[in-house]
């Protein structure tokens, strides 16, 4: 569980986010959704740290976040992040097995029991083909397959993820996200795509201008008038199957 | 039982390390044979048997006396630590190479081009000139070349980093200029001492040189810091993998990126300061093993830090010899042999670069 209450941050004299407190709740997926500029990824650096917040506080599991170590915060939360390192040497296995590295002591080298998590994991987003092939000769899309198996070699107990679905064709999209959601872990994932978020998340937290719009289960917050105001954009949802589907049309089309 | 070891290993990994091992064993082997074969060449030349010979009876009190007092006297006393000086000097270099481009994530960083050669230029000269840092005695030397190195590259840094972000580009504009900037300090310090051998002052500091090598306690130190350098970088060497990809890399993998270089940084300076005060200051060798290594044995850190270290050591020893022999009885500073060696190399590597990027 991820508690942040009043946080915010600036770059320069802007501020990003401004008093945002969000909570990611044991074994449920959150969603952080908002138009360009709103500050999803900033909160989710602020939420593991990568940011420290001059306000407010951040608690994982009851801890707070300035008083774990580095090494303990990488146990507790793993994070698939947008920075894709594409001018590493390593191959696609050797980047999958440093996600052990918060496991191993600075003397220990990686056992057998780490290659046997890393091939796991590997195997969970479809890519041991992968394996002993340069991670720079990769597609975006095999890319982030094999950063989120590195981030599931972490075996933390939390999952944050920034737009993982960026550069993956539809079929990964979905497939990277029921994994997500199949893990059962306490998950954060900054999404663009509302109807994956629809489908996909338990919660959501809708950001607007650095502030919290609206936070609560996905069906309270994909409501088309708290939605429109925020995208700038007519919204109509269907309830296919149980899950809340968005169209979307201009304004402009609406009022012809 | 070698088919199912192939079947196990379908990520590779076990592969590699084989592959590693093995160009670990092949390059200590070529390290020892470089050793004998660098003692034995020179104006007097020795045979590889009788080098072999004294240097077991000295090392480890071995055998019976067959050769001259002269020849003992050149292979322990005159040759035997210049080639223990360049070993540990190429492999010094090498690994400070490998640390500073996993941490500025450029192919092209080294010491000599980030300026932290000239910084413990400056600091060596100055000590030698005008007694700076005499307080530490003997080390005085050493010291304020690391300190001149430390101070080079924090300058370095803080310039690359003016704008919140370190990038490479700014990073190395920043150590040319600082490099220039001190080996004009140095060489303006050297005349201005007016010291009688003032240019070849200049010549071993700019271009280096291993003929200063005893057996003091200067080659005792570099054999304690390039030795510890060499193993705290493969230590570390999980550290400067995800270093290598990004600093929010490196954090979510549960390290703490700005304090890490830091102390990178320090290790790198003390490794330089010793080694330039013991050598000069010698180019390339950091620039070019670094790739030969990842070439050999692929890029996590904890295989090239050491292969680079053989490498770096071999490759020194070698020049060492052509700088000798080559227009003998006549020296050539070393690094004019390196930059000759390692020049083509760095023309391939920018023409690689730009196939890169089209």
């Amino acid at each position: 569980m991820i508690q942040a209450s009043a946080v915010s941050w600036r770059y320069g004299a802007t501020p990003v986010i401004d008093g945002v407190s969000v909570a990611a709740l044991p074994g449920r997926v959150l969603g952080l959704i908002g138009p360009n500029g709103s500050g999803k990824t900033t909160v989710l650096r602020l939420l593991h740290g990568a940011l420290r917040s001059p306000t407010g506080r951040i608690t994982v599991d009851g801890d707070r976040l300035p008083s774990l170590s580095p090494r303990e915060t990488a146990r507790r939360m793993a994070v698939v992040v947008q920075e894709n390192g594409g001018e590493t040497a390593l191959t696609v296995a050797e980047m999958v097995l440093l996600g052990r590295s918060p496991h191993l002591s600075t003397f220990q080298r990686a056992g057998r029991d780490d290659h046997e998590i890393a091939a796991r994991c590997l195997a969970r987003v479809g890519a041991t083909h992968l394996g002993p092939r340069p991670f720079s000769g990769l597609s975006g899309g095999e890319r982030q397959r094999v950063l989120i198996a590195r981030a599931l070699a972490q075996q933390a107990t939390h999952l944050l993820l920034d737009e993982p679905t960026n550069h993956l064709d539809i079929r990964y999209q979905h497939e990277v996200l029921g994994l997500v959601r199949g893990l059962g872990t306490c998950s954060v994932v900054v999404l663009h795509d509302l109807n994956l978020a629809a489908r996909y998340c338990d919660d959501l937290v809708l950001l607007g201008r650095g502030q919290v719009v609206a936070a609560g289960p996905v069906d309270e917050v994909l409501d088309p008038a708290v939605l429109e105001p925020v995208y700038g954009i007519g919204i109509k949802r269907l309830d296919l199957d149980g899950h809340p589907h968005l169209l979307f049309h201009p304004f402009s089309e609406e009022a012809a | 039982m070698a088919l199912t070891s192939v079947v196990h290993d379908v990520l590779g990994l076990r592969a590699q390390r084989r592959r590693t091992t093995l160009w670990l064993l092949a390059l200590t082997a070529f390290l020892v044979v470089t050793a004998v074969a660098a003692v034995g060449t020179g104006a007097i030349a020795i045979s590889p048997g009788t080098v072999a010979r004294i240097l077991g009876r000295q090392l480890f009190g071995l055998g019976a006396v067959t050769w001259t007092p002269p020849q003992e006297a050149i292979v322990w006393q005159v040759r035997f630590p210049r080639v223990l000086l360049g070993l540990l000097v190429g492999a010094g270099l090498a690994v400070c190479g490998v640390a500073l481009q996993a941490m500025v994530r450029n192919v092209l960083a080294d010491p000599y081009l980030l300026g932290i050669n000239s910084g413990a230029s400056s600091g060596a000269a100055a000590a030698i000139l005008f007694g700076a840092g005499a307080g530490f005695g003997q080390y005085a030397l050493s010291t304020s070349a690391f300190l001149g190195a430390l101070a080079a590259s924090l300058l370095v840094f803080l310039v690359a980093r003016s704008g919140g972000r370190v990038t490479s580009i700014r990073l190395l504009l920043a150590g040319v200029a600082v490099g220039y900037a001190l080996y004009a300090t140095t060489s303006f310090l050297i005349f201005a001492s007016g010291s009688a051998e003032g240019a070849r002052s200049v010549i071993f500091w700019l271009l280096g040189s291993l003929g200063l090598a005893r057996w003091d306690a200067l080659l005792a130190l570099a054999a304690v810091v390039i030795g510890g350098t060499a193993v705290y970088l493969t230590v570390t060497g999980r550290r400067l993998d995800a270093l290598a990809i990004g600093d929010e890399t490196a954090h979510t993998l549960g390290l703490n990126p700005d304090r890490f270089r830091l102390r990178l940084l320090v290790v790198v300076s003390l490794c330089v300061g010793v080694l330039v005060s013991a050598a000069g200051s010698i180019g390339f060798v950091g620039l070019v093993v670094p790739h030969l290594a990842r070439r050999l044995v692929g890029a996590p850190h904890v295989r090239v830090v050491p292969v680079a270290a053989l490498l770096g050591a071999i490759l020194l020893v070698w020049a060492d010899v052509i700088a000798r022999v080559l227009l003998a009885p006549q020296e050539i500073p070393i690094g004019i042999i390196t930059a000759l060696l390692g020049a083509p190399f760095l023309l391939v590597l920018i023409r690689r670069l730009h196939g890169g990027q089209s």
